[in-house]
């Protein structure tokens, strides 16, 4: 079997325990390749554990810019974890590699013929690092991988070594005993295993200006920037660290130079039905305020999502979806609360969701959901996933304009209720459907009103009259109709050949989608697109499905939830569309989308033919 | 209840206070309660309360959750904004409208299922983190709403007309000691004298002020095999104390005979004196007012009067380190970092 020869496109699969200090190692590696101008699309696959259990860090390196998983398999795996390591070995694509650790000899373990070994004796190599005590050692093993990876991959060594004095600055003794292990890793490949691996990172000028972030740190960022000033939240995978990247950046920006005090409220709530309690409480009054939950806490928060939609109270909540229903698999990846969060509530409910289909679009989304939510009066989710959420992502940089104001919606002033402008809380003064609100204590004897979840008029008085119950909810659906000119327009892309074929999809899965098109064109199979950014649909959605014959629906979750979305709220025939479901909790790849389609396609080809 | 609504005329009569307001400027709705339900009473104290402390009645955000209790918000203060939001999670929604403004007066009205049920835990969380606020607790012991089914807070062996509770108790203001609140007191709504004082310096307190008034469901629970009826608790009631609360900063000179008056100051300036009814009661030791409610609990006694108080108290944003301007008033000068710290920030994750 010849061994794999590949410059700048190929994949790198860390085999670790978690807790055993792996993940900054791996970062870093995925960091200097991207300071070698080549593109990365890394992946972190983490069990729902602190310590002991396996872990996986994927490095897709790819000269042509593909940022979504190309497949299951990896062309090199270093094997740090004896629990899965025929399962690793297993995942290797034929003629590829295996880095491990050759302290001991192999005897017992799985082995292929078609694999390439590259042992590096890990531990002994450890034992000679001066000065440390087992668990430095332990850890430091990493970073002899990491220097032995980057000999094998002609990798340029002074770039790891800045990355690193970068990490650990005014840590000298650390920096030292890094730089220690990495050429400790990096001398033994050169003397042993000079020649043996034909993958290599060849400098380039692929990456421009792009930046490497997390979605969650994203969306915290955005939040600061659309004018967040209450954060309420309940810690749950994947969300929690958005809540915690907006205090990081709280904490950067938004404390007063001159009283030292702080322009912002976050409170850890001690559940989520109290976190989206305060949020909405906070929006009543005026204030933009937040929460970041994942499935389970959208199931708690059900109550409260009927009382803001009803009672018309902005709030904006951040979905970053995990594998479900129940516990499921809190660190996986999935789009499998579509559904659930666009129909939030018991009664007739609907609500405003936004799919940002990476971290950049998640920072944008994240500020203009507070605009969106306080424009329509109305909860807005921010439908993200763990894949985007708590990976980095290669995105453009993120940007700002200066001169953007916030949009605080309709709210009546203290000067207008004193100059006698007319205030009926739930009126459709302007025939959008969106109402006046007041703020508390704005005038002494105007514009006072009770907000309650229990049916009243349009004046804002308690009433079971059937009547004034009928306006407000055929209200609420004409308000969602405004909606549908406010939030994000779908993508539409267009095949270079015409074609009686589309394609939707939308969030996580656009960097897969965008190589499984390219792949599917190159075999000449055309599908025009519609990347889905929000819901309510809009007319666009209604004319790709109605203007192609067959659509298929990319989406990962067992159900097919958004096309059954589009079937409902957009009356379209079940039989144009095609499901491809992803479900498993690893992030769609490529290869499977591409294959999906070119089958389903041959299939009806056939279908055709006959 | 009445059907016939009052006209909104100002009797000449009525006598203004400081700021020209009448009694009918703190009124709201017209009850739809039982005629005779102590909630109404306590709405009327409330009045009465906001009347003497020249309250704004704009400048009071009522909040609650649902039941007989949580209705009563649209029945006083009327220029005034009200939440009437979920079961048990009035206290969540609160404390986000005090996050968002930290200057208005929030006043929290909840019943005993609201609190000491379903939303136990929002209403322990929200007294443990010092929410400036004033919570009262319509308590009677009982679901109006729903017909009469037993509160978390009926006595163990109280009866309704068709039942007898075999559960024990939640004591509300036990627990709001053990949870740190600074104010915390109980009152009985058949005694205006004792309550209009201390809603006047739960409402003057700067943090977290829990108010637990008994409050006969004259529907379903004032029967006489109840701990609930106004005749139980007439004839049980044990006032450790009587309030008077002053307003202001000047001091009181007047001599009082030692051992039976004590005088407190509160954060806001304001003075309480307090009777003393029972020699050995220290209001501002919170171990000594547990103990002691126990022992008279088990004594078959309801203890009124102001049980406890931190006379410096702190609130939930001292604790957050919050500016002193509302949040709610910042604008994108304050909030918005810009695009030139953002382009700065790019670099660091490249």
């Amino acid at each position: 079997m010849q061994p794999i020869s590949a410059v700048n496109d190929f994949v790198v699969k860390f085999a670790n325990v978690n807790g055993s200090g792996s993940a900054s190692a791996n970062e870093l590696f995925a960091r200097a390749i991207l300071r070698m101008g080549v593109p990365v699309c890394s992946r972190n696959i983490f069990p729902s554990n602190i310590q002991g259990l396996p872990t996986w860090y994927e490095v897709r390196v790819s000269g042509e810019g593909w940022l979504g998983r190309r497949g299951e398999t990896a062309d090199l795996v270093v094997a740090m974890n004896p629990q899965t390591w025929n399962k690793d070995v297993d995942s290797i694509e034929a003629g590829g590699y295996l880095l491990y650790d050759s302290t001991k000899p192999l005897t017992t373990q799985k082995l292929r013929p078609d694999v390439n070994l590259l042992g590096v004796p890990l531990t002994s190599l450890s034992n000679q690092i001066e000065g440390t005590i087992p668990r430095e050692r332990q850890l430091l093993k990493n970073v002899i991988t990491l220097g032995a990876a980057a000999q094998l991959l002609s990798m340029h060594l002074e770039i790891i070594e800045a990355l690193i004095a970068d990490q650990f600055k005014g840590k000298d003794k650390l920096i030292k005993l890094n730089y220690r292990a990495m050429q400790l890793g990096y001398d033994y490949a050169a003397a042993n295993l000079a020649g043996k691996c034909r993958l290599k990172v060849e400098k380039a000028d692929k990456v421009g200006d792009r930046i490497f972030i997390q979605g969650n740190d994203a969306a915290g960022l955005g939040a600061v920037y659309g004018g967040a000033t209450v954060c309420a939240w309940y810690p749950i995978t994947p969300s929690t660290s958005l809540a915690e990247a907006f205090t990081a950046h709280c904490k950067t920006f938004r404390v007063d130079p001159v009283t030292k005090k702080n322009n912002f409220a976050i409170v850890q709530a001690e559940d989520e039905i109290a976190a989206i309690g305060m949020v909405i409480g906070a929006n009543w009054n005026g204030a933009r305020g937040f929460t970041a939950t994942s499935g389970p806490g959208i199931s708690l928060m059900q109550e409260f999502f009927g009382l803001a939609y009803f009672a018309e109270v902005p709030a904006v909540v951040f979905d970053i979806q995990r594998g479900g229903p129940s516990t499921g698999m809190p660190t996986r990846t999935q789009q499998s609360d579509i559904l659930l969060a666009a129909y939030a509530s018991h009664g007739d409910t609907k609500h405003v969701l936004l799919f940002p289909e990476d971290p950049r679009e998640a920072f944008e989304f994240a500020a203009e959901a507070f605009d969106l939510a306080e424009r329509l009066q109305t909860p807005v989710f921010v439908m993200m996933d763990l894949d985007i959420g708590m990976n980095d992502w290669l995105c453009k940089p993120l940007t700002w304009d200066d001169s953007r104001k916030y949009d605080r919606g309709k709210i009546v002033t203290a000067e207008e209720l004193e100059a006698g402008k007319f205030f009926g809380r739930y009126t459709d003064v302007d025939g959008d459907a969106i109402p006046y609100r007041t703020l508390p204590a704005t005038h002494p004897s105007k514009g006072a009103y009770f907000t309650r979840g229990s049916s009243r008029n349009a004046m804002a008085k308690y009433s079971e009259e059937g009547a004034d119950y009928v306006y407000n909810m055929q209200r609420l659906l004409r308000k969602l109709e405004t909606a549908k000119g406010l939030v994000p327009a779908p993508v539409r892309r267009d095949a270079k050949e015409k074609t009686r074929y589309g394609a939707i999809y939308f969030g996580s899965t656009t960097p897969a989608m965008d190589e499984a098109l390219a792949v599917l064109e190159k075999h000449g199979i055309h599908l025009n697109t519609l990347r889905l950014r929000a819901f309510p649909f809009g007319e666009e959605v209604v004319d790709f499905v109605q203007a192609h014959d067959q659509v298929f629906v990319v989406e990962q979750n067992r159900d097919a939830q958004m096309q059954k979305l589009m079937v409902n709220e957009c009356a379209l025939d079940p039989a144009r569309f095609i499901s491809i479901l992803h479900y498993d909790g690893t992030p769609i790849t490529a290869r499977f989308i591409t294959q999906a389609i070119a089958e389903r396609m041959k299939v009806t080809h056939k279908e055709a033919a006959e | 209840m009445t059907y016939i609504a009052k006209p909104k005329l100002h009797h000449p009569g009525l006598k203004p206070n400081k700021l020209g307001f009448t009694h009918r400027d703190y009124e709201g709705s017209i009850s739809t309660l039982c005629a005779g339900c102590g909630h109404d009473s306590i709405s009327a104290a409330l009045i009465q309360a906001a009347y003497e402390l020249d309250l704004e009645p704009y400048r009071v955000a009522k909040m609650s959750g649902i039941g007989c209790s949580s209705k009563t918000p649209d029945y006083f203060l009327g220029n005034a904004h009200g939440f009437n939001s979920v079961h048990g999670r009035m206290p969540s929604v609160l404390t986000g409208a005090n996050l968002a403004n930290r200057d208005l007066i929030y006043l929290g009205v909840s019943g005993d299922g609201d609190s000491a049920s379903i939303g136990l835990g929002q209403f322990a969380h929200c007294v443990r983190r010092g929410v400036n606020m004033v919570y009262i607790c319509e308590n009677n012991g009982v679901y109006g709403l729903t017909k009469g089914q037993f509160s978390a807070t009926a006595d163990k062996g109280s009866r309704s007309k068709t039942a007898v509770n075999s559960d024990n108790p939640i004591d509300l203001v036990s627990l709001a000691l053990v949870l740190g609140a600074t104010f915390v007191a109980r009152s009985f709504s058949g005694d205006k004298k004792q309550l209009v004082p201390l809603l006047k310096a739960a409402i003057a307190h700067q943090g977290s002020a829990v108010l637990d008034v008994i409050s006969p469901c004259v529907q379903f629970n004032n029967n006489p095999q109840s701990t609930k009826s106004y005749d139980f608790v007439r004839e049980h009631n044990e006032a450790v104390n009587r309030l008077d609360f002053i307003e202001g900063r000047s001091p009181i000179t007047a001599d009082y005979e030692p051992g039976t008056v004590q005088v407190v100051q509160q954060h806001d300036g304001s003075f309480l004196k307090l009777s003393k009814l029972h020699a050995d009661y220290d209001p501002t030791d919170r171990a000594g007012a547990m103990a002691y409610l126990q022992a008279r609990h088990a004594a078959g006694e309801v203890v009124t009067g102001l049980l406890y108080l931190e006379e410096q108290a702190d609130d939930l944003h001292a604790g957050l380190n919050t500016t002193a301007t509302p949040l709610n008033k910042l604008t994108e000068r304050e909030l918005c970092p810009g695009s030139a710290k953002l382009a700065a920030l790019n670099d660091e994750y490249r």
